[in-house]
């Protein structure tokens, strides 16, 4: 009879921890909307992920997190010349923005827009402010999604291996 | 009577934006299409078997693997904004193309710049997607698809029935003018030049 106790207290031990991850992940993700992080499309890029293609979501923001560094050290140097070429440097933040927006990080793609108009006006201090916060509002989504998907294989991995996982969870 | 089933459907993507481009491939896997993806205006018209004189290219490939002759293009949708060949420039050449000028053309933008959504649906895209493309969006295409199919299976009908009765071609080309002269959309340069050479044969009876 003591085995079968013992595997269910087991049991029922990760399902709590399971169920408060999900709890976690479900609070973290509506804050990330409600602050203004994230928008529907990223709601959009979840709906898409399905069992044909089970780390969509993280591959989409993976891709854009290799971009968006190459796209800014590009911005960053582009600023630093002599002669600054404002058309190209206005294409690359629309790309940024192009980017941002298909993954759904909001703040980001409202900072390229205000970026691009001082591009428009060949504004070089603008333009360096903007820089400044566009890379600051990167960082800032960049460290939130890592943090969500944290979470997320956190509950895969609860749910894959109840025994070892979930008691090295609650010793933390 | 029997349509093509969805998955038979290939659509030809384009976009030089690697996020969108991967997006836009899940968004039309999930909607059941075959899907290719390339990254310039250039790329896509080497895939549809076009070399930069706009000639067909004959078998043999250097760049993409696949024989694009034997892979048929259901449909193409490309992003406006990019370098070197824009969405409006691609569709340009394929309108241009005897070969390609049938394959419906959609044209996606992150602007929204009514003007060039005229521009671009004036040039004959069947329609224009604003982004991020959304899965509701996609919808929107299989009747594009589907009209261009029953034209061409109208069009094989038709080149059957002109190799058996020579008077039902001319009856034929008559209809296919009205159809070319109601269509507003397409440029009809050709059709142009079919009416003068038409003309003689019908007046003549």
């Amino acid at each position: 009879m003591r085995p079968v106790s013992e595997k269910g207290a087991k049991e029922k031990a990760t399902m709590d921890a399971v169920a408060q991850l999900q709890r976690q992940l479900v609070d973290y993700t509506a804050s990330l909307f409600h602050e203004g992080y994230l928008d529907d499309q990223f709601n959009q890029l979840r709906q898409l992920q399905d069992e044909s293609n089970p780390d969509f979501v993280v591959e989409v923001v993976t891709l854009y997190f290799e971009d968006s560094e190459r796209l800014l050290n590009e911005l960053t140097k582009a600023l630093q010349q002599q002669s600054i070429d404002f058309k190209k440097v206005d294409a690359q933040v629309h790309q940024f923005k192009g980017s941002s927006s298909s993954i759904g990080a909001q703040r980001v793609q409202k900072v390229c827009i205000a970026f691009r108009n001082c591009c428009e006006e060949q504004n070089i201090e603008g333009c360096n402010i903007f820089l400044q916060q566009v890379k600051h509002e990167y960082t800032l989504v960049k460290s939130k999604l890592e943090t969500l998907f944290k979470l997320d294989q956190q509950i895969l991995a609860a749910r894959v291996d109840p025994g070892s996982h979930v008691i090295r969870f609650l010793q933390a | 009577m029997v349509m093509a089933t969805e998955s038979q459907f290939h659509v030809l993507a384009v976009d030089d934006s690697l996020i969108d481009r991967k997006l836009i491939e899940k968004l039309l896997k999930t909607s059941s299409y075959q899907v290719t993806t390339v990254d310039s205006g250039g790329k896509a018209l080497e895939f549809l078997g076009l070399n930069e004189d706009h000639r067909s290219i004959p078998n043999t490939h250097s760049v993409s693997p696949n024989n694009p002759q034997e892979m048929e293009v259901n449909l193409i949708i490309t992003d406006y904004c990019m370098p070197a060949m824009t969405g409006y420039d691609l569709l340009m050449k394929i309108k241009e193309s005897a070969s390609l000028r049938n394959i419906p053309v959609v044209i996606m933008s992150s602007e929204n710049v009514p003007s060039r959504i005229n521009r671009c649906l004036e040039g004959g895209a069947e329609e224009f997607f604003l982004k991020p493309v959304q899965l509701s969006d996609l919808n929107r295409l299989k009747p594009h698809i589907l009209k261009t199919k029953s034209k061409d299976e109208k069009r094989d009908k038709q080149e059957k029935q002109e190799e058996s009765d020579p008077e039902f071609q001319s009856q034929q080309q008559l209809q296919q003018l009205q159809q070319q002269s109601n269509n507003s959309k397409r440029k009809a340069i050709k059709g142009e030049q079919d009416l003068d050479t038409m003309a003689l044969p019908l007046w003549s009876k």
